[in-house]
Protein backbone atom coordinates (compact mmCIF):
# COMPACT_ATOMS: atom_id res chain seq x y z
CA UNK A 1 0.00 0.00 0.00
CA UNK A 2 1.74 3.48 -1.08
CA UNK A 3 1.39 6.20 1.48
CA UNK A 4 -1.05 9.25 1.17
CA UNK A 5 1.13 11.64 3.61
CA UNK A 6 4.05 11.38 5.97
CA UNK A 7 4.74 13.50 8.25
CA UNK A 8 9.14 13.16 9.04
CA UNK A 9 10.08 15.07 11.86
CA UNK A 10 7.55 17.71 12.28
CA UNK A 11 8.16 20.90 14.49
CA UNK A 12 6.41 24.25 15.05
CA UNK A 13 7.99 26.24 17.23
CA UNK A 14 6.30 30.30 18.13
CA UNK A 15 9.06 31.94 20.38
CA UNK A 16 9.85 29.60 23.16
CA UNK A 17 6.53 27.49 22.44
CA UNK A 18 7.30 24.10 20.89
CA UNK A 19 3.49 23.42 19.46
CA UNK A 20 4.96 20.45 17.81
CA UNK A 21 7.73 18.81 18.77
CA UNK A 22 9.27 15.90 16.05
CA UNK A 23 5.86 14.48 14.62
CA UNK A 24 6.49 11.33 12.59
CA UNK A 25 4.03 8.68 11.39
CA UNK A 26 2.48 8.18 8.65
CA UNK A 27 -0.99 7.91 6.69
CA UNK A 28 -1.81 5.14 4.23
CA UNK A 29 -3.24 5.82 0.49
CA UNK A 30 -7.01 4.98 1.21
CA UNK A 31 -6.86 5.42 5.00
CA UNK A 32 -9.53 6.94 7.08
CA UNK A 33 -7.91 7.87 9.94
CA UNK A 34 -8.33 9.69 12.93
CA UNK A 35 -6.13 12.33 14.69
CA UNK A 36 -6.81 13.18 17.90
CA UNK A 37 -6.22 14.79 21.00
CA UNK A 38 -7.25 17.26 23.85
CA UNK A 39 -7.39 21.20 22.80
CA UNK A 40 -4.34 22.73 22.26
CA UNK A 41 -2.49 18.91 21.39
CA UNK A 42 -1.03 20.17 17.85
CA UNK A 43 -3.91 18.95 15.11
CA UNK A 44 -4.62 21.88 14.01
CA UNK A 45 -1.27 23.16 13.78
CA UNK A 46 -0.27 19.63 12.05
CA UNK A 47 -2.98 19.78 9.47
CA UNK A 48 -2.27 23.70 8.37
CA UNK A 49 1.76 22.92 8.01
CA UNK A 50 0.41 19.98 6.03
CA UNK A 51 -1.97 21.97 3.78
CA UNK A 52 0.46 24.87 4.12
CA UNK A 53 -1.20 27.44 5.58
CA UNK A 54 1.66 27.89 8.17
CA UNK A 55 5.32 26.57 7.27
CA UNK A 56 6.70 23.85 9.81
CA UNK A 57 9.85 25.34 11.63
CA UNK A 58 11.35 21.70 10.75
CA UNK A 59 10.91 18.73 9.63
CA UNK A 60 9.20 17.28 6.09
CA UNK A 61 5.58 16.55 5.07
CA UNK A 62 5.14 14.66 1.80
CA UNK A 63 2.22 13.90 0.63
CA UNK A 64 2.10 11.01 -2.53
CA UNK A 65 5.51 11.56 -2.51
CA UNK A 66 5.88 15.19 -2.72
CA UNK A 67 7.28 17.73 -0.26
CA UNK A 68 4.29 20.33 0.85
CA UNK A 69 7.26 23.22 0.84
CA UNK A 70 9.07 22.26 -2.37
CA UNK A 71 6.11 20.56 -4.84
CA UNK A 72 3.62 22.90 -3.02
CA UNK A 73 1.30 22.70 -6.27
CA UNK A 74 1.36 19.52 -6.47
CA UNK A 75 0.62 18.93 -2.49
CA UNK A 76 -2.29 21.94 -2.52
CA UNK A 77 -4.63 19.50 -5.62
CA UNK A 78 -4.00 16.43 -4.17
CA UNK A 79 -4.74 17.68 -0.73
CA UNK A 80 -8.50 19.15 0.12
CA UNK A 81 -8.56 20.67 3.79
CA UNK A 82 -12.35 21.55 5.49
CA UNK A 83 -10.96 24.31 8.19
CA UNK A 84 -11.92 24.57 11.45
CA UNK A 85 -12.60 28.07 11.48
CA UNK A 86 -15.99 29.14 9.62
CA UNK A 87 -15.12 31.38 6.37
CA UNK A 88 -17.20 33.70 5.34
CA UNK A 89 -16.97 36.04 2.00
CA UNK A 90 -19.74 39.59 1.58
CA UNK A 91 -18.52 39.72 -1.72
CA UNK A 92 -19.79 36.18 -3.13
CA UNK A 93 -22.18 33.75 -3.53
CA UNK A 94 -21.66 30.29 -2.80
CA UNK A 95 -21.47 29.24 -6.48
CA UNK A 96 -19.43 32.42 -7.60
CA UNK A 97 -17.15 30.91 -4.48
CA UNK A 98 -17.06 27.59 -5.72
CA UNK A 99 -16.20 28.46 -9.44
CA UNK A 100 -13.40 31.32 -8.45
CA UNK A 101 -11.55 28.31 -6.24
CA UNK A 102 -12.04 25.79 -9.40
CA UNK A 103 -10.16 28.81 -11.62
CA UNK A 104 -7.58 29.04 -8.65
CA UNK A 105 -7.08 24.97 -9.67
CA UNK A 106 -7.06 25.78 -13.36
CA UNK A 107 -10.28 23.64 -13.47
CA UNK A 108 -12.82 24.74 -15.63
CA UNK A 109 -15.25 24.05 -18.54
CA UNK A 110 -18.78 22.35 -18.53
CA UNK A 111 -17.86 19.09 -16.81
CA UNK A 112 -16.65 21.19 -13.39
CA UNK A 113 -19.51 23.27 -13.96
CA UNK A 114 -21.13 19.91 -13.27
CA UNK A 115 -19.47 18.88 -10.65
CA UNK A 116 -20.34 22.23 -8.76
CA UNK A 117 -23.69 21.00 -8.92
CA UNK A 118 -23.69 17.90 -7.76
CA UNK A 119 -21.93 18.99 -5.33
CA UNK A 120 -24.26 21.87 -4.07
CA UNK A 121 -26.70 18.99 -4.46
CA UNK A 122 -25.28 16.56 -2.43
CA UNK A 123 -24.25 18.78 0.28
CA UNK A 124 -28.01 20.31 0.37
CA UNK A 125 -27.16 23.57 -0.82
CA UNK A 126 -28.46 23.54 -3.93
CA UNK A 127 -30.99 26.18 -2.87
CA UNK A 128 -28.66 28.10 -1.40
CA UNK A 129 -26.12 28.74 -4.41
CA UNK A 130 -26.32 32.45 -5.26
CA UNK A 131 -26.77 33.03 -1.51
CA UNK A 132 -23.47 35.04 0.24
CA UNK A 133 -21.93 33.08 3.12
CA UNK A 134 -22.66 35.87 5.62
CA UNK A 135 -26.46 35.31 4.88
CA UNK A 136 -25.98 31.22 5.96
CA UNK A 137 -26.30 29.12 9.52
CA UNK A 138 -23.10 27.85 11.00
CA UNK A 139 -24.06 24.73 9.83
CA UNK A 140 -24.51 25.52 6.07
CA UNK A 141 -21.45 27.25 6.13
CA UNK A 142 -19.79 23.91 7.36
CA UNK A 143 -21.18 22.51 4.56
CA UNK A 144 -19.97 25.34 1.88
CA UNK A 145 -16.06 24.80 3.15
CA UNK A 146 -17.15 20.88 2.81
CA UNK A 147 -17.73 21.79 -1.05
CA UNK A 148 -14.77 24.43 -1.16
CA UNK A 149 -12.44 21.63 -0.20
CA UNK A 150 -13.76 19.46 -2.78
CA UNK A 151 -14.11 21.37 -5.76
CA UNK A 152 -10.44 20.21 -7.24
CA UNK A 153 -11.15 16.76 -6.68
CA UNK A 154 -8.60 16.29 -4.47
CA UNK A 155 -6.95 12.69 -3.41
CA UNK A 156 -6.93 13.51 0.30
CA UNK A 157 -9.56 15.01 2.31
CA UNK A 158 -8.48 16.84 5.51
CA UNK A 159 -11.44 17.66 7.95
CA UNK A 160 -10.37 19.42 10.92
CA UNK A 161 -13.62 19.62 13.50
CA UNK A 162 -16.01 19.46 10.93
CA UNK A 163 -19.21 18.19 13.04
CA UNK A 164 -18.41 21.34 15.97
CA UNK A 165 -21.29 22.90 16.22
CA UNK A 166 -23.07 21.07 13.64
CA UNK A 167 -26.86 19.50 14.40
CA UNK A 168 -27.41 15.39 14.20
CA UNK A 169 -29.27 15.31 10.76
CA UNK A 170 -25.97 17.44 9.05
CA UNK A 171 -23.69 14.98 11.07
CA UNK A 172 -25.32 12.45 9.64
CA UNK A 173 -25.25 13.66 6.42
CA UNK A 174 -21.43 15.16 6.37
CA UNK A 175 -20.48 11.28 7.60
CA UNK A 176 -22.19 9.24 4.95
CA UNK A 177 -21.01 11.58 2.50
CA UNK A 178 -17.57 11.42 4.07
CA UNK A 179 -17.75 7.55 3.94
CA UNK A 180 -19.15 7.21 0.56
CA UNK A 181 -15.80 9.37 -0.22
CA UNK A 182 -14.13 7.05 1.46
CA UNK A 183 -15.14 3.65 -0.48
CA UNK A 184 -14.68 5.82 -3.93
CA UNK A 185 -10.47 5.51 -2.72
CA UNK A 186 -10.49 8.97 -0.99
CA UNK A 187 -7.77 9.17 1.95
CA UNK A 188 -9.62 11.17 5.02
CA UNK A 189 -7.76 12.64 7.70
CA UNK A 190 -9.91 13.49 10.37
CA UNK A 191 -9.86 15.85 13.83
CA UNK A 192 -12.68 15.66 16.01
CA UNK A 193 -13.77 15.71 19.41
CA UNK A 194 -16.44 13.32 18.72
CA UNK A 195 -14.87 10.09 19.82
CA UNK A 196 -17.74 7.42 19.00
CA UNK A 197 -17.59 9.38 15.47
CA UNK A 198 -13.72 8.65 15.47
CA UNK A 199 -14.20 4.85 16.79
CA UNK A 200 -17.20 4.58 13.75
CA UNK A 201 -15.23 6.02 11.26
CA UNK A 202 -11.51 5.36 11.50
CA UNK A 203 -9.65 2.38 11.04
CA UNK A 204 -6.50 4.14 12.62
CA UNK A 205 -5.88 6.76 14.76
CA UNK A 206 -3.35 8.95 16.16
CA UNK A 207 -3.40 10.53 19.64
CA UNK A 208 -1.75 13.97 20.05
CA UNK A 209 -0.64 15.80 23.73
CA UNK A 210 1.54 18.82 23.72
CA UNK A 211 3.32 18.55 19.83
CA UNK A 212 3.32 14.98 20.76
CA UNK A 213 2.10 11.35 19.25
CA UNK A 214 1.01 9.45 22.09
CA UNK A 215 -0.25 6.63 20.71
CA UNK A 216 -0.43 5.29 16.96
CA UNK A 217 -2.23 2.13 15.97
CA UNK A 218 -5.05 0.71 14.56
CA UNK A 219 -8.32 1.13 16.43
CA UNK A 220 -9.24 -1.82 17.12
CA UNK A 221 -5.24 -2.65 18.44
CA UNK A 222 -5.76 0.94 20.73
CA UNK A 223 -9.02 -0.76 21.71
CA UNK A 224 -7.75 -3.97 22.43
CA UNK A 225 -4.69 -2.86 24.09
CA UNK A 226 -6.36 -0.97 26.90
CA UNK A 227 -5.93 -2.86 30.16
CA UNK A 228 -9.47 -2.40 31.01
CA UNK A 229 -12.99 -3.70 30.80
CA UNK A 230 -16.24 -1.91 32.19
CA UNK A 231 -18.83 -3.23 34.66
CA UNK A 232 -22.17 -1.15 34.77
CA UNK A 233 -23.96 -2.74 37.69
CA UNK A 234 -27.48 -1.75 38.54
CA UNK A 235 -28.33 -2.17 42.59
CA UNK A 236 -31.10 -2.85 44.72
CA UNK A 237 -29.79 -0.11 47.39
CA UNK A 238 -27.52 2.59 46.24
CA UNK A 239 -26.91 3.29 50.34
CA UNK A 240 -25.07 0.45 50.82
CA UNK A 241 -21.16 1.96 50.76
CA UNK A 242 -18.43 0.15 48.63
CA UNK A 243 -15.00 -1.08 49.69
CA UNK A 244 -12.01 -0.08 48.84
CA UNK A 245 -11.71 -2.10 46.29
CA UNK A 246 -14.68 -1.27 45.07
CA UNK A 247 -13.65 2.43 45.27
CA UNK A 248 -10.64 2.74 43.21
CA UNK A 249 -12.49 1.10 40.30
CA UNK A 250 -15.23 3.32 40.45
CA UNK A 251 -15.58 5.68 37.27
CA UNK A 252 -19.00 6.66 37.82
CA UNK A 253 -21.71 6.49 40.30
CA UNK A 254 -25.01 7.48 38.87
CA UNK A 255 -29.14 6.88 39.08
CA UNK A 256 -28.64 3.73 37.08
CA UNK A 257 -26.21 2.64 39.38
CA UNK A 258 -22.14 2.06 39.50
CA UNK A 259 -19.69 1.78 36.34
CA UNK A 260 -16.63 0.10 37.28
CA UNK A 261 -13.14 -0.47 35.28
CA UNK A 262 -11.96 -4.44 35.88
CA UNK A 263 -8.41 -5.20 34.92
CA UNK A 264 -8.66 -7.85 32.06
CA UNK A 265 -7.20 -10.52 33.13
CA UNK A 266 -9.58 -10.35 36.10
CA UNK A 267 -12.76 -12.72 36.18
CA UNK A 268 -16.29 -12.15 36.43
CA UNK A 269 -16.83 -13.90 39.67
CA UNK A 270 -13.75 -11.75 41.15
CA UNK A 271 -15.59 -8.71 40.62
CA UNK A 272 -19.57 -10.41 42.14
CA UNK A 273 -17.28 -11.36 45.14
CA UNK A 274 -16.12 -7.81 45.54
CA UNK A 275 -19.90 -6.89 45.02
CA UNK A 276 -20.80 -9.33 47.57
CA UNK A 277 -18.47 -8.60 50.26
CA UNK A 278 -19.34 -4.92 50.24
CA UNK A 279 -23.02 -6.36 51.17
CA UNK A 280 -24.36 -4.48 47.51
CA UNK A 281 -27.82 -6.45 46.06
CA UNK A 282 -27.07 -6.87 42.70
CA UNK A 283 -29.96 -6.62 40.35
CA UNK A 284 -28.15 -6.47 37.22
CA UNK A 285 -24.63 -6.50 35.36
CA UNK A 286 -23.40 -5.70 32.08
CA UNK A 287 -19.80 -5.86 30.82
CA UNK A 288 -18.04 -3.22 27.69
CA UNK A 289 -15.25 -3.12 26.11
CA UNK A 290 -13.01 0.12 26.56
CA UNK A 291 -14.43 2.89 24.06
CA UNK A 292 -12.00 5.04 21.93
CA UNK A 293 -12.90 8.05 25.13
CA UNK A 294 -11.83 5.59 27.33
CA UNK A 295 -8.60 5.03 26.04
CA UNK A 296 -8.32 8.48 25.05
CA UNK A 297 -8.92 9.72 28.55
CA UNK A 298 -6.11 6.92 29.55
CA UNK A 299 -3.38 8.17 27.36
CA UNK A 300 -3.97 11.72 28.02
CA UNK A 301 -5.04 12.08 31.15
CA UNK A 302 -7.63 14.68 30.31
CA UNK A 303 -11.35 14.93 31.71
CA UNK A 304 -12.89 15.08 28.37
CA UNK A 305 -11.57 15.16 24.28
CA UNK B 1 4.66 21.69 -13.11
CA UNK B 2 6.36 24.66 -11.13
CA UNK B 3 5.42 26.86 -13.73
CA UNK B 4 3.26 30.07 -14.07
CA UNK B 5 -0.26 29.02 -12.54
CA UNK B 6 -1.16 31.40 -15.24
CA UNK B 7 -4.99 30.09 -15.17
CA UNK B 8 -4.68 30.52 -11.19
CA UNK B 9 -3.32 34.03 -11.62
CA UNK B 10 -6.17 35.32 -14.04
CA UNK B 11 -8.88 34.06 -11.74
CA UNK B 12 -7.41 35.68 -8.97
CA UNK B 13 -7.10 38.95 -10.61
CA UNK B 14 -11.05 38.38 -11.88
CA UNK B 15 -12.31 37.92 -8.19
CA UNK B 16 -10.23 41.05 -7.19
CA UNK B 17 -11.70 43.01 -10.17
CA UNK B 18 -15.27 41.77 -9.29
CA UNK B 19 -14.73 42.14 -5.50
CA UNK B 20 -13.82 46.19 -6.15
CA UNK B 21 -16.42 46.48 -8.86
CA UNK B 22 -19.51 44.86 -6.63
CA UNK B 23 -19.12 47.98 -4.77
CA UNK B 24 -18.29 50.19 -7.31
CA UNK B 25 -20.48 53.09 -5.46
CA UNK B 26 -17.87 53.07 -2.97
CA UNK B 27 -14.72 52.21 -4.81
CA UNK B 28 -15.27 54.00 -8.26
CA UNK B 29 -17.58 56.75 -8.04
CA UNK B 30 -17.34 58.11 -4.73
CA UNK B 31 -13.60 58.79 -5.11
CA UNK B 32 -14.55 60.25 -8.36
CA UNK B 33 -17.04 62.70 -6.63
CA UNK B 34 -14.48 63.62 -3.97
CA UNK B 35 -12.22 64.42 -6.44
CA UNK B 36 -14.14 66.69 -8.64
CA UNK B 37 -15.03 68.56 -5.46
CA UNK B 38 -11.40 69.49 -5.03
CA UNK B 39 -11.09 70.75 -8.12
CA UNK B 40 -14.50 72.59 -7.93
CA UNK B 41 -13.70 74.21 -4.72
CA UNK B 42 -9.75 74.62 -4.88
CA UNK B 43 -9.56 74.86 -9.21
CA UNK B 44 -12.67 77.62 -9.13
CA UNK B 45 -11.60 79.68 -6.55
CA UNK B 46 -7.80 79.49 -7.02
CA UNK B 47 -7.94 79.72 -11.17
CA UNK B 48 -7.97 83.33 -11.68
CA UNK B 49 -5.32 84.31 -8.98
CA UNK B 50 -2.38 81.67 -9.84
CA UNK B 51 -0.37 80.68 -12.31
CA UNK B 52 1.55 77.47 -12.08
CA UNK B 53 3.39 76.84 -14.98
CA UNK B 54 3.41 79.82 -17.72
CA UNK B 55 0.23 79.28 -20.28
CA UNK B 56 -1.34 77.31 -17.72
CA UNK B 57 -4.57 78.08 -16.27
CA UNK B 58 -4.77 76.24 -12.65
CA UNK B 59 -7.23 74.30 -12.75
CA UNK B 60 -5.70 72.67 -15.68
CA UNK B 61 -2.48 72.32 -13.73
CA UNK B 62 -4.79 70.76 -10.70
CA UNK B 63 -6.69 68.36 -12.55
CA UNK B 64 -3.75 65.95 -13.41
CA UNK B 65 -2.11 65.98 -9.93
CA UNK B 66 -6.17 64.96 -8.79
CA UNK B 67 -6.66 62.60 -10.82
CA UNK B 68 -3.07 61.39 -9.59
CA UNK B 69 -3.84 61.41 -5.89
CA UNK B 70 -6.78 59.57 -6.73
CA UNK B 71 -5.10 56.81 -8.57
CA UNK B 72 -2.58 56.59 -6.01
CA UNK B 73 -5.02 56.35 -2.95
CA UNK B 74 -7.38 54.02 -4.67
CA UNK B 75 -4.23 52.21 -5.75
CA UNK B 76 -3.86 51.86 -2.34
CA UNK B 77 -7.08 50.95 -0.68
CA UNK B 78 -7.62 48.51 -3.40
CA UNK B 79 -4.87 45.79 -1.81
CA UNK B 80 -5.14 47.07 1.59
CA UNK B 81 -8.42 46.76 1.96
CA UNK B 82 -9.02 43.15 0.37
CA UNK B 83 -5.91 41.95 1.98
CA UNK B 84 -7.24 43.09 5.88
CA UNK B 85 -11.26 42.11 4.38
CA UNK B 86 -9.83 38.43 3.76
CA UNK B 87 -7.44 37.82 6.59
CA UNK B 88 -10.39 39.24 9.10
CA UNK B 89 -13.15 37.27 7.43
CA UNK B 90 -10.45 34.20 6.91
CA UNK B 91 -11.40 33.73 3.12
CA UNK B 92 -7.93 34.35 2.28
CA UNK B 93 -7.82 30.68 2.96
CA UNK B 94 -9.00 29.35 -0.17
CA UNK B 95 -6.56 31.30 -2.00
CA UNK B 96 -3.80 29.93 -0.12
CA UNK B 97 -4.85 26.08 0.02
CA UNK B 98 -4.74 26.88 -3.56
CA UNK B 99 -1.52 26.21 -6.35
CA UNK B 100 -1.23 30.20 -6.59
CA UNK B 101 2.48 31.13 -5.78
CA UNK B 102 3.27 33.94 -3.99
CA UNK B 103 4.72 35.76 -7.22
CA UNK B 104 1.58 35.27 -8.74
CA UNK B 105 -0.64 36.26 -6.07
CA UNK B 106 1.18 38.97 -6.03
CA UNK B 107 0.79 39.51 -9.32
CA UNK B 108 -3.38 39.32 -9.63
CA UNK B 109 -3.53 41.77 -6.57
CA UNK B 110 -1.75 44.47 -8.28
CA UNK B 111 -3.08 43.79 -11.63
CA UNK B 112 -6.89 44.77 -10.05
CA UNK B 113 -5.55 47.37 -8.03
CA UNK B 114 -3.94 49.44 -11.06
CA UNK B 115 -7.54 48.41 -12.94
CA UNK B 116 -9.15 50.14 -9.66
CA UNK B 117 -6.56 53.13 -9.96
CA UNK B 118 -7.47 53.59 -14.01
CA UNK B 119 -10.94 53.33 -13.42
CA UNK B 120 -11.23 56.20 -10.70
CA UNK B 121 -8.28 58.14 -12.71
CA UNK B 122 -10.09 57.89 -15.87
CA UNK B 123 -13.88 58.65 -14.38
CA UNK B 124 -12.23 62.00 -12.81
CA UNK B 125 -10.68 62.74 -16.54
CA UNK B 126 -13.80 62.06 -18.03
CA UNK B 127 -15.54 64.04 -16.32
CA UNK B 128 -12.78 66.93 -16.29
CA UNK B 129 -12.24 67.27 -20.65
CA UNK B 130 -16.12 68.70 -20.44
CA UNK B 131 -15.42 71.52 -18.39
CA UNK B 132 -11.53 72.27 -18.89
CA UNK B 133 -8.83 72.78 -22.06
CA UNK B 134 -6.82 70.01 -20.87
CA UNK B 135 -3.60 68.81 -23.39
CA UNK B 136 -2.93 65.37 -24.21
CA UNK B 137 0.68 66.09 -24.98
CA UNK B 138 2.21 62.33 -24.05
CA UNK B 139 -0.29 60.10 -23.80
CA UNK B 140 2.36 57.26 -23.19
CA UNK B 141 3.86 59.44 -20.57
CA UNK B 142 0.48 59.66 -18.74
CA UNK B 143 -0.53 56.19 -19.12
CA UNK B 144 2.73 54.74 -17.96
CA UNK B 145 2.98 56.63 -14.90
CA UNK B 146 -0.18 55.89 -14.31
CA UNK B 147 -0.06 52.20 -14.42
CA UNK B 148 3.12 52.22 -12.86
CA UNK B 149 2.59 54.36 -9.75
CA UNK B 150 -1.18 52.28 -9.57
CA UNK B 151 1.59 49.53 -9.28
CA UNK B 152 3.73 50.74 -6.94
CA UNK B 153 0.89 51.99 -4.64
CA UNK B 154 -0.95 48.64 -5.03
CA UNK B 155 2.30 47.09 -3.64
CA UNK B 156 2.61 49.52 -0.65
CA UNK B 157 -1.50 48.49 0.08
CA UNK B 158 -0.25 45.13 -0.45
CA UNK B 159 2.27 45.84 2.22
CA UNK B 160 -0.06 47.12 4.95
CA UNK B 161 -2.54 44.69 4.46
CA UNK B 162 0.10 41.97 5.27
CA UNK B 163 1.33 43.81 7.95
CA UNK B 164 -1.78 44.79 9.94
CA UNK B 165 -3.28 43.06 12.16
CA UNK B 166 -6.69 44.83 12.40
CA UNK B 167 -8.03 47.85 10.39
CA UNK B 168 -7.03 50.12 13.52
CA UNK B 169 -3.16 49.48 11.94
CA UNK B 170 -4.46 50.35 8.68
CA UNK B 171 -6.15 53.30 9.09
CA UNK B 172 -2.46 54.39 10.79
CA UNK B 173 -1.17 53.65 7.79
CA UNK B 174 -3.29 55.71 5.57
CA UNK B 175 -4.17 58.33 7.58
CA UNK B 176 0.12 58.89 8.72
CA UNK B 177 2.32 57.94 5.32
CA UNK B 178 -0.08 57.79 2.75
CA UNK B 179 -2.64 60.87 3.25
CA UNK B 180 0.03 63.07 4.04
CA UNK B 181 2.21 62.13 1.43
CA UNK B 182 0.31 62.40 -1.14
CA UNK B 183 -0.66 65.55 -0.08
CA UNK B 184 2.42 67.14 -0.27
CA UNK B 185 3.69 65.82 -3.46
CA UNK B 186 2.79 68.50 -5.50
CA UNK B 187 -0.64 67.61 -6.33
CA UNK B 188 -1.86 71.27 -5.47
CA UNK B 189 1.32 73.16 -6.28
CA UNK B 190 4.71 73.23 -8.03
CA UNK B 191 7.50 72.59 -5.52
CA UNK B 192 8.69 75.55 -7.40
CA UNK B 193 6.54 77.43 -5.22
CA UNK B 194 7.52 76.51 -1.99
CA UNK B 195 10.44 77.76 0.20
CA UNK B 196 14.14 76.14 -0.62
CA UNK B 197 13.97 73.84 2.79
CA UNK B 198 10.46 72.49 1.51
CA UNK B 199 11.62 72.19 -2.00
CA UNK B 200 14.39 69.60 -0.87
CA UNK B 201 11.76 67.69 1.14
CA UNK B 202 9.80 67.46 -1.59
CA UNK B 203 12.55 65.53 -3.64
CA UNK B 204 12.69 62.69 -0.48
CA UNK B 205 8.83 62.22 -1.29
CA UNK B 206 8.51 59.58 -3.81
CA UNK B 207 4.72 60.53 -4.70
CA UNK B 208 6.29 63.85 -5.79
CA UNK B 209 8.06 62.02 -9.31
CA UNK B 210 4.56 60.30 -9.66
CA UNK B 211 2.59 63.31 -9.70
CA UNK B 212 5.15 65.45 -11.50
CA UNK B 213 5.91 62.45 -14.65
CA UNK B 214 2.08 62.21 -15.08
CA UNK B 215 1.86 65.77 -15.31
CA UNK B 216 4.63 66.09 -17.86
CA UNK B 217 2.88 63.46 -19.90
CA UNK B 218 -0.16 66.27 -19.92
CA UNK B 219 1.48 69.88 -21.00
CA UNK B 220 5.15 68.20 -21.34
CA UNK B 221 6.46 71.01 -18.05
CA UNK B 222 7.85 69.47 -15.43
CA UNK B 223 9.63 70.37 -11.99
CA UNK B 224 12.47 67.38 -12.78
CA UNK B 225 12.75 65.34 -15.60
CA UNK B 226 10.90 62.70 -16.82
CA UNK B 227 13.72 60.53 -16.68
CA UNK B 228 14.69 61.18 -12.75
CA UNK B 229 10.88 60.59 -12.49
CA UNK B 230 10.72 57.65 -14.13
CA UNK B 231 13.39 56.36 -12.62
CA UNK B 232 12.46 56.77 -9.06
CA UNK B 233 8.77 55.72 -9.73
CA UNK B 234 10.47 52.14 -11.14
CA UNK B 235 13.14 51.93 -8.07
CA UNK B 236 10.32 52.48 -5.68
CA UNK B 237 8.04 49.59 -7.51
CA UNK B 238 11.37 47.55 -7.66
CA UNK B 239 11.73 48.13 -3.60
CA UNK B 240 8.20 47.33 -3.20
CA UNK B 241 8.10 44.12 -5.02
CA UNK B 242 11.03 42.96 -3.49
CA UNK B 243 9.69 43.30 -0.20
CA UNK B 244 6.33 42.12 -1.23
CA UNK B 245 7.42 38.96 -2.39
CA UNK B 246 9.74 38.19 0.19
CA UNK B 247 7.08 38.54 3.14
CA UNK B 248 4.74 36.37 0.67
CA UNK B 249 8.08 33.94 0.15
CA UNK B 250 8.21 33.57 3.86
CA UNK B 251 4.61 33.32 4.11
CA UNK B 252 4.84 36.49 7.18
CA UNK B 253 1.41 37.56 9.22
CA UNK B 254 -0.31 35.53 6.14
CA UNK B 255 1.03 31.61 6.69
CA UNK B 256 1.28 31.59 10.37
Amino acid sequence: MSLAVEFQHVTKQYGSFEALKGISFEVEEGAFFGLLGPNGAGKSTLINAMSGLLVPSGGMIKVHGYDVIQDYRQTRRLLGLVPQELIADPFFTIRQLLELQSGYFGIKGKEQKQWIDELLERLALADKANAITNQLSGGMKRRVLIAMALVHKPRVLVLDEPTAGVDVDLRHTLWEFTKELHQKGHTIILTTHYLEEAEALCEKVAIMQRGEVKALDTTSQLLATHPFRYVRVAVENRNTPLSMELKKRLVEDDNAGYLFRLEKEQSMSDMLGMLHHSGIAVKDVRTRDATLEEVFMALTGAAQA
Amino acid sequence: MNNFNAAGCWALFVKEVKRFYSVSVQTIFAPVVSTLLYLLVFGQVIDTQIEVFSGLEYSQFLIPGLVMMAILQNAFANTSSSLIQSKMHGNLTFALLSPISPFEFYLAFIAASVVRGLAVGVGILLIGIFGFDLSFNSPSWILLFAVLSAAMMGGLGMLAGILSDKYDHLAAFQNFIIMPLTFLSGVFYSIHALPEIWQQASHLNPFFYMVDGFRYGFFEQSDVSIGLSLLVTLFFLTLISAINLILLNKGVKIRK
